[in-house]
């Protein structure tokens, strides 16, 4: 690990004035940061830790009904916070099925949003990044594929976001509060992350020197407590990134849908929000032919960006899953496997050929 | 503002004892501070990327892989490792029950087993009101601490047993001391 500065920040606008200089980098927990430092993949001359900032690991109930998660709250926290897991519910299973709890424990909220991807060509030195070294070419194209984007890639970067945590938040509509040299700002979250396009070393909307204050879900994202669900396809049981995940929301009034959320993980450069299938779903009643359709159209523009074509179909799947079991309600208690679609409790539901 | 080449005084209570630390260094890490300077090798640097659990430690109550965190941002946190668990000769009930249930093999990641152990049933949620452990809940739990030898059945069943035990010993003896030991002989 190449050696570096290390300054305390004590208030969020020293925190700011110190990550004004070049090569400076954010330190909040540490575990994707530090990782990727021992890697020789990120060499930051400088780092700022916000972890004694004060007033930034609190979890607000606003007084319009919204919550706000602050940027230095720990994953592990916010997973054993009795009111915000019976809010949402979503975003609790799919924070129990990220990583581990050592992980959790340690990783904060602006962390988990701001982890880079996994993609394994970026975390090899030796292959060509475009990520990494703008220009330099995209050695995935042609690899090993099989877990890469299928929606939203570009031929510069075929890699994915890999949050579990990003996925109901993009479908819950949270709310990005940034503070940075120029003051305060927000951004819709489903378009904070960048899409590769031609610039794929431009990973999120954060200008030069800003930083992640809080994560704020609006008054409605509660609205969907009672009927929503994080899926999530891995390679193995537990402990792995997805291959493909879903998360839904719905709201049923007398029978139909009065609203529905739709947003898939690990299949773009970003949570993929699939406001056109949520279209689809409102005013209608729940049945297996509406939630297919839903998901065709979630996934109406997706294409291989080489061997992974089944995620394709993998996703259409996992969408009507979800909507099945969040049409059932949400379980009273989290599954013991969190977001698994082989959960062995009986009362899981639905069949494993959705 | 910068600190790297200058010496940066931390304190850690280490163990329960308070240790004043002064970094040369802004790299080292809680695990090489504990392994290279406090003599303390009972966390062990397996992967040393967050990947295998063998260097779990609390810090302030709750379980991380010390092998990612920066020393010089846990200024004044309080660790337990593994040295630090038994109450003089008297064993934890997770360290016994690994011994109970034969709950390892070479041994190397057994420091970081137990202490992931004592974190999630402390964490609760492992049981229903009243009733044992579910198995599946505690393999879930503690699928954060890789095993090459492969010993997961036996620490499973360690785990269910010191939750049984610990349970049992907190309701007849609920004066648990800070470290996690219990008054009586629980195991």
């Amino acid at each position: 690990m190449k050696s570096f500065d290390y300054v305390r920040a004590g208030s969020l606008a020293e925190a700011v004035a110190a990550a004004s200089a070049p090569g400076a980098a954010y330190l909040a927990g540490g575990t994707n940061l530090v990782d990727l430092m021992k890697g020789g993949l990120t060499r930051p001359d400088r780092l700022v830790d916000l972890t004694r900032l004060p007033g930034l690991d609190r979890i607000e109930t606003l007084p319009d009904g919204a919550t706000r998660i602050g940027a230095l709250v720990r994953n592990g926290a916010l997973t054993r916070d009795a009111g915000f897991a019976g809010r949402y519910p979503a975003v609790v299973e799919a924070l129990l099925s990220g990583a581990s709890a050592q992980l959790r424990n340690a990783a904060t909220t602006a962390g988990n949003v701001l982890q880079r991807t996994r993609c394994g060509y970026f975390y090899d030195p030796a292959s060509a990044c475009n990520k990494r070294s703008p220009g330099a070419g995209c050695e995935a194209r042609g690899g090993i594929t099989r877990t890469h984007a299928v929606l939203g890639w570009s031929e510069h970067c075929i890699a994915t976001h890999p949050s579990d945590f990003c996925v109901p938040l993009a479908a819950l509509d949270a709310v990005v509060e940034i503070e940075g040299p120029t003051g305060r700002r927000e951004v819709p979250f489903d378009v904070f992350h960048l899409l590769p396009g031609d610039t794929p070393e431009r990973e999120t909307a954060l200008r030069a020197g800003e930083v992640v204050t809080a994560i704020r879900l609006p008054p409605e994202a509660a609205g969907f407590a009672g009927h929503s669900r994080y899926l999530k396809v891995r390679e193995r049981t537990s402990y792995a990134f997805a291959v493909v995940s879903a998360a839904v929301g719905l709201r049923l009034e007398g029978g139909t849908i009065a609203d529905g959320r739709i947003a898939l993980g690990s299949v773009a450069l970003r949570p993929w929000r699939a406001r056109e299938a949520e279209a689809l779903l409102a005013g209608r009643a729940p049945s297996p032919e509406v939630f297919a359709e839903a998901a065709r159209a979630a996934l109406a523009g997706a294409t291989p960006s080489g061997d992974n074509a089944f995620k394709i179909e993998l996703a259409r799947r996992i969408v009507v899953r979800a909507l099945t079991l969040a049409a059932a309600g949400t379980p009273g208690r989290m599954p013991a496997l969190p977001a698994s679609p082989f959960a062995t409790s009986p009362t899981a539901g639905a069949s494993h050929h959705a | 503002m910068g600190l790297s080449i200058m010496s940066i005084p931390i304190t850690l209570t280490v163990n329960g004892v308070r240790r004043e630390i002064v970094l040369e260094d802004a790299r080292v890490t809680l695990l090489d501070l504990l392994r290279e300077r406090l003599d303390l090798t009972g966390a062990k640097k397996g992967c040393d990327r967050g990947q295998c659990g063998a260097c779990t430690i609390l810090v302030d109550g709750t379980r991380i892989n010390a092998c990612l965190a920066l020393a010089v941002s846990h200024d004044g946190a309080s660790l337990l490792t593994i040295e630090g668990l038994a109450d003089g000769d008297v064993l934890h009930p997770v360290q016994a029950a690994f011994l109970d249930n034969d709950g390892f093999q070479c041994g190397f990641c057994t420091p970081g087993q137990i202490l992931s152990a004592v974190a999630l049933i402390g964490e609760g949620g492992l049981a229903e009101e009243g009733g044992p452990a579910d198995p599946e809940r505690v393999r879930e739990g503690m699928s954060g601490n890789l095993c090459r030898c492969g010993a997961y059945a036996g620490i499973t069943q360690a785990v269910l047993q010191a939750h049984a035990a610990m349970t049992h010993a907190a309701m007849h003896a609920p004066d648990v001391l800070p470290g996690g030991n219990l008054t009586e002989d629980a195991a």
